[in-house]
């Protein structure tokens, strides 16, 4: 079995720990009193919420607006009303969401927009239409076709209808475009040290725990771009100044959580476990697209453009070439994982229905994976790290010369 | 003409009745199923799609052959077969947790892919993942495109989130049938679309939709002559999958037309596993799909009360009619793209609890009752909001239930026609208080007094 790491952050100098101390607190922070600060600040300036994966958050930015991911309840929301209106057979993320909406945590927001990812998180859209008819509420559809004339002209006609309403909401006057480009910019920065923040976790997971990774990234929901942006450069200096051991641990990439959250305590159960977690799809909304969006020229196709080119691989989307077997394979040998940990949340038709895709290609190409469920509200962890601790070592002793 | 022809069939002693419509329906179905299985010695290519906003007029002008992988998993489920299929798809390595008809289908596949005439199924020489108002389908097709060496045809359908669907979606629609849909048709068949065919086939559903419609509103009337649920999805509605734009479906509409008009002469109520209904009692709306496994028991557990379904969701969710759409050979890709984007799956919930809510005045029922089914998000998520919706519009209470479209586990018979019992004892309750609407069968609005709502959850 692997050496228990004490709890906290070990080998955190005062810095480090200082930067972790606040992405906690934001962490905990469900009754989203940062944005309720912020906009105090700002004389009453407006904000719009989004649930996962993916929304241009550049066009709230540009809107004059703060755009706040809500991610479900992180486990600390105790469901009252929410089981009243989903079946037991339907995941926690919905019933949590709107726990924190019937409780009045998210009376602070304006708007409220609803990826398009699955059925539920499209019906719960229309939930929000009416039992909340004083925000602004938009289903955000994305194209699953990539044909710049066809996929793409849809997609830019959806993102035009969706920044007319936001600046129609905040009230703004500032020029459209001009706006626009200026918030691409500072997404573009956010995405490049987030981008970073994760390799030098893929380079070196002693010096950078997916615990604290995922805290810098959740920071990212609650605060205005370039605050986050700000707060991953301090804690990647951090980072780089402690001193940690670096320990026997097995690489894994972690996949399947890019809807409803694991719990932290999960992620930190399998860095306990032996797994040093070097790439995952929790919180994608933050990096995505992959790569830079253009600057120059019409910024609403510029983001269109990004969509259709740089978006990660993810169960909600529609792969055109090949199977969503192949890009996770991709993944496992660029980032050198000796594993694949596929954790759904249970319920979730996209992560489960292509479960046995992923497990059939992986065992295909010889990569060693572990599957389970969780709920973002799952409070025992012993059977998880457990099965992450022999998952780990097995791959220790197989890969042993 | 008569309106009934009786048989003798079902279980040993036992008269079934049946309307020469679901003699025909069935042959119809029959004859389908045995072209697929000669599909391939007859060299006509064979196109799996979905049946929400499905593309059969452009199918057939195509002269392919459409199946239909929900069709299948339900014929499994009605044959008892789904619950076998779903263990083996769950074997090997499908969670539990996932729309079960998905597995039903994985399962039917690995058993050798028969389908219920016995005959063995044929490969797709093309999936058509027509992705409309439902998530799980592209999940599906990407699994069954691991299966069969085939190309795929995505056709991406937004959904109506803003209850409308707008021109740029439209066209967005009718772009990819144009570029990726009929190019894709054209490869696989070695044939350009033939644009007269199709108008024809157009032109032909319009006429079949007519008179689907006038059938299915024929149950405004009391008592009603049609089950617009059980009724609706055994005989009426699946006909319209893989025949829509033929003569067949044309010529099958209007003989279930002139039959429904007998009976509506005859002030005769529909026909059920139990014979012709002869003292409706109660009439109700229904969300949500049947339980396939069960199909009979859980219509007699209606037909046995005297109830009758007069309107249902779930014969809207090939395609919805009734704001007035119509295929329309005038403006062939436009109409499908109508079509597609309008089927109930793909309407956001404040259009749905206003369908159902004016059912329920429409068709004067005494209460909606929602049959929950656990494979299905598309469907269950935000019913428990709906319910309540519309019986604070209506005044009507609304009754729910929990079950499956063919996951046997989650079909408890004793609990179904517990709850069913009680929401309609309720509903006797409401109508004697005080207040409440007189008449033989109730009717719609009016009193909120008496119980309100049966509560069924945890
Ligand atoms: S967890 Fe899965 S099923 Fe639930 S809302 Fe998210 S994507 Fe949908
Ligand atoms: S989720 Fe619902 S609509 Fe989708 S395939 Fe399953 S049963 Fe059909």
């Amino acid at each position: 079995m692997h050496e228990d790491s004490s709890s906290g952050s070990p080998g955190a100098t005062p810095r480090l720990s200082a930067v972790i101390a606040r992405c906690e607190a934001l962490y905990h922070d469900v009754d989203l009193r940062t944005v309720h600060d912020w906009r105090a600040a700002r004389g009453g300036r407006k904000v719009v919420g989004y649930m996962p994966i993916y929304v241009p958050r550049e066009l709230i930015d540009a809107a004059g607006m703060l755009p706040v991911g809500i991610m479900g309840g992180r486990g600390q929301v105790e469901i009252i009303r929410g089981d009243a209106w989903f079946q037991s057979y339907i995941c926690q993320i919905p019933r949590s969401t709107i726990e924190l909406a019937l409780t009045g945590r998210l009376d602070v927001l304006d708007g409220m927009l609803f990826p398009s990812i699955c059925d539920v998180i499209r019906n719960l859209s229309g939930m929000w239409k009416v039992k909340f008819p004083g925000k602004y509420v938009r289903y955000f559809d994305v194209p699953q076709n990539y044909e710049p004339e066809v996929g793409g002209r849809f997609y830019r006609e959806e993102l035009r209808h969706l920044y007319a309403d936001l600046r129609r909401l905040s009230g703004t006057t500032e020029d459209a475009d001009e706006t626009l480009r200026r918030s691409i910019a500072r997404y573009n920065e956010n995405r490049r040290v987030i981008g970073e923040l994760l390799e030098l976790r893929a380079k070196e997971p002693w010096r950078v725990p997916t615990y604290e990774s995922y805290l810098v990234l959740f920071a990212g929901n609650v605060l205005p771009v370039e605050e986050h942006t700000a707060l991953v450069r301090e804690y990647i200096a951090a980072a780089l100044e402690s001193d940690r051991p670096r320990r026997d641990n097995a690489r894994v990439v972690l996949t399947g959580a890019f809807c409803e959250q694991p719990p932290i305590e999960l992620i930190r159960t399998l860095e306990l476990a032996g797994c040093y977690v070097v790439s995952d799809d929790t919180a994608l909304g933050r990096r995505w697209p992959t790569e830079d969006v253009s600057t120059e020229g019409d910024p609403l196709l510029a983001l269109a453009t990004g969509f259709l080119r740089h978006s990660p691989p993810t169960a909600a989307r529609y792969e055109p070439h090949g199977d969503r077997g192949e890009p996770l394979v991709t993944l496992v040998k660029k980032q050198r994982a000796e594993g694949v940990v596929l954790a759904a949340p249970s319920f979730c038709d996209p992560a489960l229905l292509e479960q046995p895709i992923l497990q059939d290609t992986l065992d295909a190409a010889r990569v060693p994976w572990t599957a389970f469920k969780y709920a973002e509200n799952l409070g025992q962890f012993q059977v998880i790290r457990e099965q992450a601790g022999t998952f780990a070592d097995s791959i220790k002793l197989w890969s042993e010369p | 003409m008569s309106a009934e022809r009786e048989t003798t069939g079902g279980r040993e002693g036992e008269r079934e009745v049946k309307d020469a419509s679901m003699l025909l329906q069935k042959e119809m179905i029959a004859g389908h199923f045995t072209a697929l299985s000669r599909a391939k010695e007859e060299g006509k290519k064979v196109v799996y799609t979905f049946v929400p906003g499905n593309l059969t007029e452009l199918l057939h002008a195509f002269d392919v052959l459409p199946l239909y992988p929900e069709i299948n998993a339900l014929q499994s489920g009605m044959r008892k077969k789904s619950g076998g299929y779903i263990l083996e798809a769950e074997r090997l390595g499908h969670s539990e947790d996932v729309c079960a008809y998905v597995k039903s289908d994985i399962g039917m596949l690995r058993a050798g892919n028969v389908g219920p005439t016995g005959e063995k199924l044929p490969p797709p020489d093309l999936l058509l993942l027509s992705y409309t108002g439902c998530f799980t389908f592209m999940k599906w097709f990407e699994l069954l495109k691991r299966e069969y060496d085939c190309p795929v045809a995505m056709l991406h359908v937004p959904y109506q989130g803003d209850g409308e669907f707008t021109d740029e979606m439209r066209k967005y629609v009718v772009d990819q049938l144009r570029s990726e849909v009929i190019p894709k048709l054209e490869q696989v068949t070695g044939k350009k679309l033939d644009e007269a065919k199709l108008e024809e086939a157009l032109a032909k559903s319009s006429v079949a939709e007519d008179d689907l419609v006038w059938v299915l509103e024929s149950a405004k009337n009391k008592p009603s002559p049609i089950d617009a649920y059980f009724g609706g999805v055994y005989y009426i509605g699946p006909i319209f999958t893989a025949f829509r734009g033929t003569d067949a479906a044309v010529e099958y509409y209007k003989t279930l037309r002139s039959e429904v008009q007998v009976r509506l002469d005859q002030r005769l109520g529909p026909i059920t596993p139990d014979g012709p209904l002869t003292n409706e009692r109660y009439r109700l709306v229904v969300e949500g799909p049947p339980s396939w496994p069960s199909f009979q028991e859980f219509w007699k557990m209606f037909s046995g009360e005297g109830a009758v379904v007069v309107a249902s969701s779930y014969t809207k969710v090939g395609g919805f009619y009734d704001h007035g759409f119509r295929h329309d050979p005038k403006r062939p890709l436009e109409s499908l793209a109508d079509y597609c984007a309008g089927c109930y799956t793909n309407l956001n919930l404040p259009s749905r609890i206003e369908i159902l809510a004016r059912y329920v005045r429409e068709y004067q029922a005494d209460g909606l009752l929602i049959n929950s089914v656990k494979s299905c998000n598309s469907f269950s998520a935000g019913q428990l909001m709906i319910l309540r919706e519309v019986e604070e519009r209506t005044g009507v209470p609304g009754g729910f239930i929990e079950t499956d479209l063919v996951d046997p586990r989650y079909f408890s018979a004793a609990n179904v026609k517990n709850r069913l019992e009680s929401y309609l004892q309720m509903i006797e309750q409401k109508r004697k208080s005080p207040g409440a609407p007189r008449g033989p069968s109730g009717a719609a609005g009016g009193g909120s007094s008496g119980p309100r709502r049966l509560e069924v959850l945890p």
